[in-house]
Formats: C-alpha cells, structure tokens, sequence
C-alpha cells in the first residue's frame, strides 16, 4: 500500500512555476528524502503534502485518500520544522499537547501520551520549562515530541537539523534514523544537504527548478546518476565530470581524454566515435598501490602531475590532471604528494558514468 | 609618552562628546530644576509670585479638597481606562486586519498614522466642530433626512468626557497599531503553520498562539498611553475648555486653572506634584518590570 502519492502536481506564484508535473509514489514506512538546493520547489512541496498551501494543478492521496480539500489538521500528518516553531509561551508540556487540547483529548489520556513520548526522546526533566530555557538540541527534540505524540500516517520534516551546529546535527541525524527504524512510520524528509539525503533515506528524490531529477534509493542515485545535475550535487567532493571521446579498442570500448584511454561498459557502444561527458567519482581516482577489484580490464594505471594536495585527516583529496583534464582523486593520508609532481595513480572504471553533453542525461 | 594617543583621542572627539552631552545636562538640568522648584513651591505660600516660606502640606489639602481637583481626578481614571483600553483593541484590531496580506496596506498604514502628525490643538479643533450640534455630525445627518438624530455629546455635562476619549483614540490608535503590526510581522509565520496542523481554529490561533507573543509590546502600548492620558492639556483645551462647566476636568487643566487663572502658585504646584506622582506611580512599576526582563534575557 503506498502511503503517499503525488500525482501531476505542479504549482504557479503568478507567473512563476515553482513546481513542475511532480509524480511520486511512497510506500508505508519509506523515508524520503527531497533534496535540491535552495529554491529547487522542495519546501513548497512538502507544504502542500501537509495542505499549508494548495496546489495548482493535481491530487495528494494520502493512505490512499485524496487529501485536495482536506485541512492540514485532517490529514493525520506531523511536522517538524526548521525553526521548531515550538510555541514560546507554553512549557514543553503544553507544547507536545496543544493538538490533543484543540482534538480534546481527555487530560488522563494527555499525560499517558506525553509520558510516552518525553520517555522515549528522553525529555522528561524538560517538560514544565519554556522553549527559551532550552538549547537548541533540547529545542528540536520537543519539535520531534510534538510530532511523535499525534502517531501520525505521516511525518514531515522541513529541514530540521539545519539550524544546529555540526556536530549536534550529526547526532540527531542518527538519533532520527534510529528513531524511523524503531517506529517504522512513514517520513518525508526536506534537506539542502546531501549528506543527510544519503544517511537516512530509503528513497531520494532529487529536484532542481521544480522538476524531480531522479527519485531512486541512495546507492542508485550516487552510483547510477540520471543526469550531470545529479552528478555534481550529490557527493562532497563531487563527482568529476569530463569531456570524453568514445572510441572502438580491441577488448571493448574506451573513452579518450586527452591522451587517456579508460575503458567504459559495452552498452556505449551506440556512441563510439561521439562525444559525451564522463563522470568519474573522486573515489575511482586512487595511489597506485590500492586495489580495487580483480576483474580484469576494469582499472587502469597511469601517471598525472599533482596540482595541489587538500589533507582531510582520513584521507587526502589531490588535485590532478587527467588528460589536461582538472580531477579530483582521494587518496590514503600516508602519501605525501607535492604540488608539481608527477606521481602513478589507479583508476576503478568500472562505476563510469557517461552522460549526454547536449542534454545533460545519462547515456550509461 | 602612554597617555599622549588617549589625549588625542579624547581631542579628536571632543565635538561628539560637546554635541551630545551639553544638550543632554542642558536638558536634564531644565528639567530636574524646574522640577525640583515645583516641589519647593507647593510647600511655600506662594500666591501670585513664588515666596519663601514653608506651609506643609497645606497647598496639598486645600488641592484635594476641591471640587475642581476630584472632578479632574475621577475623569482621569475613566478616561485614561477607557482611551488606553479603546486605542489598544482599535490599534490591534487594526494590526491584525492590515496583517491579512492586503492590498493597499502601505496606503492605509500611512492614512492610519495619519493622526498622529497633527498637534493635539489641531485634533482637538477640529473635532469639537466635527462634534458640535449646530455644525458637525447631527447637522450632516439631520439634513440628510434623519431629523431626530441627536448626538451632542459635547454640550452633555455627563457625556462629554467621551468626545475627548473619541478624539484622543482616533489620534492615537494609529500608534499602537504600527507597534502591534511590527510585532504581529515578527512572529514566526511557521508557528502558525505549526498551529495549523495541530488542528487550532484561527481563533485559538490569535488567542494561545499570536498575542502571548505580543504581550510584552502590549504593555509598552499601555505605558505609553497611561503617560499621555495623565498629562492630556492641549487636546481637552482646544476641545471643551474643561467644559461644560467643569465636566471634563482634566488634573493639567487644574494646574493650569490654579496657577495662571487663579494666581495660587502654591497651589497649583501641589497639583503639579500630584500629577507627577500619578505619573510615578504608572512608570516605576514599568521601569522595575523591564529591569526584570532585561535580567532574564541577560542571563538566558
């Protein structure tokens, strides 16, 4: 049973169309994750799932009933947002019951369902304090509870970690994945980082300029991106993008960039004697000495001049010149390259990726 | 050789320090001796001319026992409660209308702070024609066909007191919303969502939500205008001259009354003093509440 369903919504401002034809399907207990960046349509998507705003085009079903003319109260959905908007004249308390005050729920069953959820995200100590006597990390747990004590068909978040410094967000992020994975309820998650989008989700769907790029599960959607705008979003440090020549070798297919021959999968074949823009993730690119797979013919060797050396800790990312093309490799902390010299690297090909340069769309 | 650049910096600056502070003691000086000699008078028996001499609280007795004195006191307390209580719900009644993303808000703001500009002489002039039988409202209506329409409450001994709050609520209601829509425009549009989805009517929405947020303006309105309202001259002057009779005395009109019309300075600076300590007593509590505030946000 699909517990969301966006069908042909799309949204105009005026003139403007800030959503375009969306369509997704989301079955019970998925985490989505929208992710794009600021202004992509992301946040009014998820306002007009929770029916903050109408759309202009399209129905919203939720559990399989058309929500288009149903209030936000209605919709059995939970939200969390940005800025908590946690009520800054009511304690905690108050705050985590105002749905079930303005429901009138009786006060026996309130206190049952605060004690429940106050235990379980541990704020019992905080619940008779105001939401300005509270840290941020104590704020947005009190978020979480408000939305957690309705035990709603959904829960929405409209990124909810963006305002905590980084460490915090770290923890809540697990804490929320934790949290999905205890309740198994259904979430939508709105995020700018993609860092987020890959950790928690079962699904992401990526937009940009109010259309969906790709809505597939993490692993498909940073190894097999549909287009370069998926490619250089998803991923820190992005993926590398180049322009190639796809040619015909003896054992296959290969792609020529500059005086570099990388072999690609068969299925490009259609494309021999075309350009395209590959795509190679900084991981591919490692030291010579590192081992990547046994497959035969899948990872080649060559020798670059190193631009410039950026030291992580765990790893150090270089900037090198493939084919008098600008990459970026990640290599172990051990080497010690300089700027200006030439070292031998490995490169993995077999998570290529090549894409239309006109269009921008994945070819293979 | 250290102190030379504070020397220097202190040159440099000295038109900034002369700018501010000598208007400033200035100022403050006038206002504190003036205040002061106010406070020494009411003790003297001074008539015509300020003379020395000390009488107690004679001036302070004779000034409570008077008519003039009780009337001024009891139309303070209904007009200050009524003028303070109208302009706030009109000031946030109008807030909250404005805030409804309108069309031509910027317009209305300015036609709603309009009155604030005028003098009190001019608000006061203008409505005392406005509200004149012969000339103003009842006239306009009469002629159009409603020829019993009466209202003239400003020649009615016991509604008078009202045109003055309905002039001194019209000039001022267009502050108190300017303040409320600056603290209905900060609060956080996502609380209401937030309030939307737990299921809270537009009602619930204002009343547990919204205006707990603007309570702390709500009382800076408050202050403001109790201030105003103890120290109204110049509006009931131009508007009913303390009339009809002494209907609606108001305790500046009776300073003005006993020092100047009178010739009892003695006495008049007892009034004086008492409208000072009225006026205390409404600003120390304020002053003491946001020394409070101002410690808790500090130590938050």
């Amino acid at each position: 049973m699909s517990a969301l369903t966006i069908r042909d919504v799309s949204k105009k401002f005026g003139a403007t169309e800030v959503l375009k034809d969306i369509n997704l399907e989301i079955g019970s207990g998925e985490f989505t994750v929208l992710v794009g960046p600021s202004g992509c349509g992301k946040s009014t998507l998820l306002n007009i799932i929770a029916g903050l705003e109408r759309q202009s085009a399209g129905t919203i079903r939720i559990a399989d009933r058309v929500v288009n003319d149903v209030a936000p109260k209605d919709r059995d959905i939970a939200m969390v947002f940005q800025s908590y908007a946690l009520y800054p004249s009511m304690t905690v308390r108050q705050n985590i019951t105002f749905g079930m005050e303005c429901r009138n729920v009786p006060r026996p069953q309130r206190d049952e369902a605060v004690a429940r959820v106050a235990r379980l995200l541990q704020i019992e100590a905080l619940l008779e304090r105001k939401p300005a006597q509270l840290s941020g990390g104590q704020r947005q747990r009190v978020a979480m509870g408000r939305a957690l004590v309705r035990d709603p068909l959904l829960f929405l978040f409209d990124e909810p970690l963006s305002n905590l410094d980084a460490q915090l967000r770290v923890e809540m992020r697990m804490e929320i994945k934790q949290l999905h994975q205890r309740l198994g309820s259904t979430m939508v998650y709105v995020t700018h980082d993609q860092i987020e989008a890959m950790t928690l989700a079962t699904r992401i769907a990526v937009m940009r300029q109010g259309v969906v790029q790709q809505f597939a599960d993490p692993e498909t959607v940073y190894n097999r991106p549909a287009n370069l705008f998926v490619a250089r979003f998803m991923g820190a440090p992005p993926m590398n993008t180049l322009p190639a020549r796809l040619e015909a070798a003896p054992d296959g297919t290969v792609a020529v960039i500059g005086d570099v021959r990388l072999p690609v999968p068969a299925e490009a074949g259609r494309w021999i004697g075309r350009e395209v823009v590959l795509g190679i993730r900084p991981e591919c690119i490692a030291e010579s000495t590192r081992h990547f797979t046994d497959t035969p013919g899948a990872v080649i060797t060559m020798t670059a001049p190193v631009e410039m050396v950026e030291p992580t800790g765990a790893e150090t990312i270089v900037v090198l010149r493939l084919g008098n093309e600008r990459v970026l490799g990640r290599v172990s902390p051990d080497l010690r390259h300089r700027p200006g010299d030439t070292a031998p690297f490995t490169v993995d090909t077999r998570k290529v990726s090549l894409f239309d340069p006109t269009t921008g769309d994945r070819v293979v | 050789m250290s102190t030379r650049p504070a020397t220097l910096d202190t040159m440099r600056r000295l038109p900034e320090y002369l700018v501010i502070w000598v208007p400033l003691l200035l100022a403050a000086g006038h206002l504190i001796s003036f205040a002061l000699w106010t406070i020494w008078v009411s003790f003297t028996p001074s008539t015509l001319v300020p003379v020395t001499g000390w009488v107690g609280l004679r001036n302070y007795n004779a000034v409570l026992a008077t008519r003039n004195w009780n009337i001024a006191f009891d139309n303070l307390l209904l007009f200050g409660t009524a003028f303070v209580l109208l302009s706030l719900l009109m000031g946030l009644g109008l807030a909250i209308l404005l805030d409804q993303r309108i069309r031509g808000e910027n317009v209305l703001r300015s036609i709603f702070l309009y009155p604030l500009a005028l003098s009190f002489v001019v608000t006061g002039t203008a409505w005392s024609w406005l509200l004149n039988p012969g000339i103003g409202i009842q006239k306009l209506v009469n002629n159009l066909g409603w020829t019993s329409f009466r209202f003239d409450w400003l020649i009615d001994r016991d509604m008078a007191i009202w045109t003055i709050v309905i002039a001194a609520v019209w000039q001022s209601s267009g502050f108190a919303m300017a303040l409320f829509l600056a603290g209905l425009r900060s609060v956080d549009a996502d609380l209401v969502k937030a309030a939307q989805i737990d299921g809270a009517g537009p009602l619930r929405i204002y009343r547990r939500v919204i205006l707990p947020v603007l309570w702390p303006i709500t009382v800076t309105v408050v202050v403001i205008q109790l201030q105003f309202a103890i120290t109204t001259f110049d509006l009931v002057r131009a508007l009913t001259g303390g009339g009809p009779g002494i209907a609606t005395q108001l305790p500046a009109l009776v300073v003005y009354d006993f020092m100047f019309q009178r010739g009892l300075l003695g006495r008049g600076a007892a009034a004086a003093v008492l409208m000072l300590l009225t006026l205390l007593a409404v600003l120390l509590p304020y002053w003491a509440w946001r020394y409070v505030q101002h410690r808790r946000a500090s130590r938050a």
